[in-house]
């Protein structure tokens, strides 16, 4: 290990590691055990109160939506459409079929193109070469560039400017893909690298070539993994919000949208944000009965991504 | 030996077959094709890249020539009133406004993102740890609107009974945004650094135990300073994060350009600029388009230079531990 | 000469079997169950006292000034050594002395770690195995090769076997993968359970998988990284056993870290050790001797081989 042999970056986590010891031992000898044991327990206790707190925040959250959309709760989510002075008769339909449309192409884009980028960058890609080191600096940055960003570039690049093609859902459908494909790429990689080398030597030592050894080895074994990852990836995007308001997801939208139709789209976050952003209460109502049924799906999504996870987790 | 020259189970392949080639028997056209796709795909990564510094750029360098804002009026002028006539393009306000709400969010949730990590490292059983994780890792995808709705109709008025100082005009405030923010960034924070203390080996845990040191010791003074940069990498992407946040801060932080860290008041930020003013249909190559991308930039370039931060800081701790 | 099939299950007759060089067959009966690696070594050495050419056979490998690189630090230095036809050759020597990078330069594996180069030249039936045509996928079709640590896919028993044919495109895969399993003497503990997991399998029975997986694509040398080093001693003995009958089709290279082990199983042995430099900032390795394995064992010319091999140091 770097830290052991020092030199290097090495040196300096090592130097603190053990001057960390260090003190460690030079004040177990000096001080009375008894204040360290109070110690202790008033820092568990502590670290305990901040676990808590933020299990809370997840808790309040989900309760607080449930209870205060409960009324608003029905059919009519899903059958009628929104609507600026009825509250009462609105829905989310044309909206929820927007979101299931954007999911489903950005699904259509993302896996193929986020695996094969993973592929490349943990199979053939010499991280030595300096084009490769810039791939790969480029996924990670864009994972944390701000999802609006992508908004400006849907609207200037997608809607807009070269590819122009207007406020579509294929646009907004192409823009979240950009925005979620980093984590795809970022979580297949994970899981591709979690495949042992020794089954890669073993195919390769039998003739097999790189792509053979990586169809029919690799990429079997990493299906889990990568699959955990798209449902996480493609969960976020279900509920992203501010890319769209950029590329054209109008709220008052009330028929049922189509890929290319150019008459407009609606996407169900965006439709619970403008619903929440009124001042009356029953749209605030409405609104967080949206809200439940993003967090119903997202949370069957997320569960369903955990417990794959753990099927799988101890394989090697 | 007599033996070689019997006939085994695989006689096929005897000592006296033909020497075969050592060429390979077609040129495997197929493979190299499939390697170039697979090397688009990630090439893609840069064309994104490119792709959205030439989106930002062009109406960018429109805003400082065409429509004639000097450099220096747009970082340092203290009022911002793009739509306004007489307008006034200073981003000061709107900055603050930016670093206010993040800072409140990071106030609240670097204690408790670090204190949940140090637990899960060092504290929670296996058992614990395997429920916990998920259920923080579901936190961390619950959509930004739901948790501005969450601030907005129940945060805003709560702290407003309990801390009246917090809201000064209710349902927005810089605080109550903050604390939203922080609780979206505490599973960040947690999830990292907790990464970050695990992959400290174990036998430095195990040295400061042998010495006798306590839990909470070995904790913050082995683990803590052992796994520094990967927490410090934690916080960067958090605070990332949290300046590039556009939903929460859209609900509850208001649309005022205020320019004040004080936590009641109503502040307008960057993201909630752009996500506020590009809804409309405003016409390409206006004034106001230009300004939402050159507030894009400015943004683009802070959360650009948190993200090769961390990423650093990241790669030191792979190099060191792995 | 007995068990030309090689099917048999007595460990006994076929370790007499593999230290069976002589004419006249009087060592097999002096009880190979005594001592195998001694019996073995006195075999060996009389036959070459009767003046029989060991040196004479076919060779496969023709190793020339061979130095292994990663990065710039030399792994294992100026290698010259010819391995031969249908026996077993095995590498020697203490930990560090290089003998898993040079067998891994044998079927280009060493290809895998882009900081690893070659230098001198491996000719393989008069072939530069390095040269500027040859193609490494074809380099491994022909020879074969058995990891340290079994590496079964994670797939059924009769997948892990079918892989290789399937890739390579061969024909008649049930019977190849009965053919391997049999030639692996595993047929008759796995023939129930073709479609069970691989990972269920004990590691010895996961080592002969792999070794079967590798006959099942009919190469003509397999080498064999430690492949006993993981097992315990009774699967060892199966593997060793099997050993003695695969050389009949193939020819082995084996490294070991195990001195009984290469006594018992190999024709000829090559012994490394590792060198330093003055400063001791650079180690290699370095092949001190090279012979029968009969003389490195009871007769060694260099004195570093005698200490190595009487247990003195290493």
């Amino acid at each position: 290990m770097a830290a052991a042999t020092g030199g290097g970056p090495g040196t300096e986590r090592t130097r603190l590691a053990s001057s960390g010891a260090r003190a460690v031992t030079l004040r177990q000898l000096s001080t009375q055990p008894r204040a360290d044991v109070w110690k202790g327990n008033i820092f568990l206790a502590v670290v305990l109160l901040a676990v808590t707190l933020a299990l809370a925040g997840l808790a309040a959250i989900i309760l607080q939506a449930a209870i205060e959309g409960a009324p608003a709760f029905s059919t009519k989510l899903f059958t009628n459409g929104p609507s600026t002075i009825n509250p009462e008769d609105a829905g989310f339909r044309p909206a929820l079929i927007g979101t299931l449309y954007l999911i489903l192409g950005v699904i259509f884009l993302v896996v193929p193109l986020g695996v094969a980028a993973a592929v490349y960058l943990e199979e053939y890609a010499d991280g030595e070469r300096w084009w490769n080191r810039t791939v790969e600096l480029n996924v990670q940055n864009l994972a944390g560039v701000p999802s609006i960003i992508y908004g400006i570039l849907g609207l200037a690049f997608i809607v807009r400017g070269p590819l122009d093609l207007g406020f579509i859902l294929a646009a907004g459908s192409l823009t979240l893909a950009l925005l979620v494909l980093p984590t795809v790429i970022l979580a297949s990689r994970e899981a591709i690298r979690a495949v042992p080398p020794s089954i890669r030597e073993g195919s390769l030592a039998l003739g097999a070539t790189q792509w053979q050894t990586i169809r029919r080895q690799v990429l079997p074994a990493a299906i889990p993994g990568v699959v955990t990852g798209v449902i996480l990836a493609i969960s976020r995007a279900i509920g992203e919000t501010a890319p769209l308001l950029l590329v054209g997801a109008a709220t008052f939208v009330t028929f049922n949208p189509t890929f290319t139709g150019d008459n407009g789209y609606s996407a169900l976050p965006v439709l619970i944000f403008n619903y929440a952003s009124r001042p009356q209460e029953e749209f605030r109502v409405l609104a967080a009965a949206g809200v439940i049924v993003m967090l119903i799906a997202l949370l069957a999504m997320n569960s369903f991504a955990i417990w794959l996870r753990n099927r799988y987790e101890q394989q090697w | 030996m007599e033996a070689r020259d019997t006939i085994g189970a695989f006689g096929a392949r005897g000592a006296d077959r033909p020497l075969p080639s050592l060429e390979a028997p077609s040129p495997r056209y197929g493979e190299k094709l499939i390697k170039a796709l697979l090397g688009a795909a990630a090439f893609l990564s840069v064309i994104t890249t490119t792709a959205i510094v030439v989106s930002l750029l062009i109406p960018t360098f429109d805003f400082f020539t065409k429509d004639d804002i000097g450099l220096g009026e747009f970082l340092f002028g203290t009022n911002w009133a793009p739509t306004f006539e007489p307008s006034s393009f200073g981003v000061l306000p709107i900055l603050v406004g930016t670093l206010s709400t993040s800072l409140w969010g990071m106030l609240f949730a670097v204690p408790i993102g670090l204190a949940s990590a140090i637990w899960l490292s060092e504290y929670a059983s296996p058992r614990q740890r395997k429920l916990v994780k998920p259920v923080l890792e579901v936190l961390a995808g619950i959509p930004t609107v739901a948790i501005g709705i969450f601030g907005l109709v129940f945060l805003s008025p709560v702290i407003a009974e309990v801390l009246p100082f917090m809201v000064n005009v209710p349902p927005f405030s810089a605080g109550v945004a903050g604390l939203a923010i922080g609780l979206m960034i505490v599973p960040i924070i947690a999830s990292i650094s907790d990464d970050a203390m695990r992959s400290v080996p174990s036998g430095l845990r195990e040295a400061a135990y042998g010495l006798g040191a306590t839990k909470m010791k070995v904790a913050t003074r082995v683990i803590f300073p052992a796994a520094i940069s990967g927490i410090i990498a934690s916080l960067v992407l958090a605070g990332s994060r949290a300046v590039g946040e556009t939903m929460v801060v859209l609900l509850v932080a208001g649309a005022s350009p205020n320019l004040t860290f004080d936590p009641g008041s109503s502040v307008l930020t960057m993201t909630a600029f752009i996500g506020q003013t590009a809804t409309g249909d405003i016409s390409t190559g206006s004034i106001t388009y230009d300004t939402i991308f050159a507030v894009g930039s400015l943004l683009f370039i802070i959360t650009l230079a948190l993200n090769l931060f961390a990423i650093r800081m990241v790669r030191k701790y792979r190099e060191v531990y792995e | 000469m007995v068990g030309d099939t090689g099917l048999s299950n007595d460990p006994t007759e076929q370790l007499g079997l593999a230290g069976q060089p002589n004419e006249d067959g009087q060592l097999h009966t002096e009880g190979p169950k005594e001592d195998k690696g001694l019996t073995r070594q006195i075999a060996v050495t009389r036959e070459t006292e009767s003046g029989g050419d060991i040196w004479a056979k076919d060779k496969v490998f023709e190793v020339k000034d061979v130095t292994v690189s990663y990065g710039n630090k030399a792994a294992v230095k100026d290698v010259t050594m010819d391995i031969f036809q249908n026996e077993v050759t095995a590498l020697i020597g203490p930990s560090g002395c290089g003998k898993s990078t040079l067998i891994r330069c044998l079927n280009r594996m060493n290809d895998l770690v882009s900081s690893a180069s070659v230098d001198g030249e491996i000719l393989y039936h008069g072939q530069d195995l390095y040269g500027p045509k040859v193609d490494p996928v074809q380099v491994r079709k022909m020879i074969g090769m058995v990891f340290q640590k079994p590496n079964p896919f994670p797939k059924s028993i009769f997948d892990n076997i079918a892989f290789g044919p399937r890739v390579l495109g061969m024909d008649d895969i049930d019977d190849r993968v009965e053919k391997a399993l049999r030639g692996a003497a595993l047929w008759d503990e796995v023939k129930d359970r073709l479609d069970d997991n691989a990972y269920g399998m004990s590691g010895g029975q996961q080592q002969r998988l792999c070794i079967a997986r590798t006959m099942a694509v009919e190469p003509e040398v397999i080498l064999m990284d430690e492949p006993c080093s993981a097992l315990d001693p009774i699967s060892t003995g199966k593997i060793e056993d099997l050993m003695a009958e695969l050389k009949e089709e193939f020819s082995i290279v084996i490294v070991t870290h195990n001195m009984q082990q290469a006594a018992r199983v190999s024709d000829k042995t090559a012994f490394l050790i590792v060198e330093l430099d003055a400063t001791e900032d650079n180690r290699w390795g370095q092949l001190v001797e090279y012979d029968e394995t009969g003389k490195i064992f009871t007769n060694p010319r260099d004195q570093r081989t005698e200490d190595y091999v009487t247990g003195k140091v290493g």
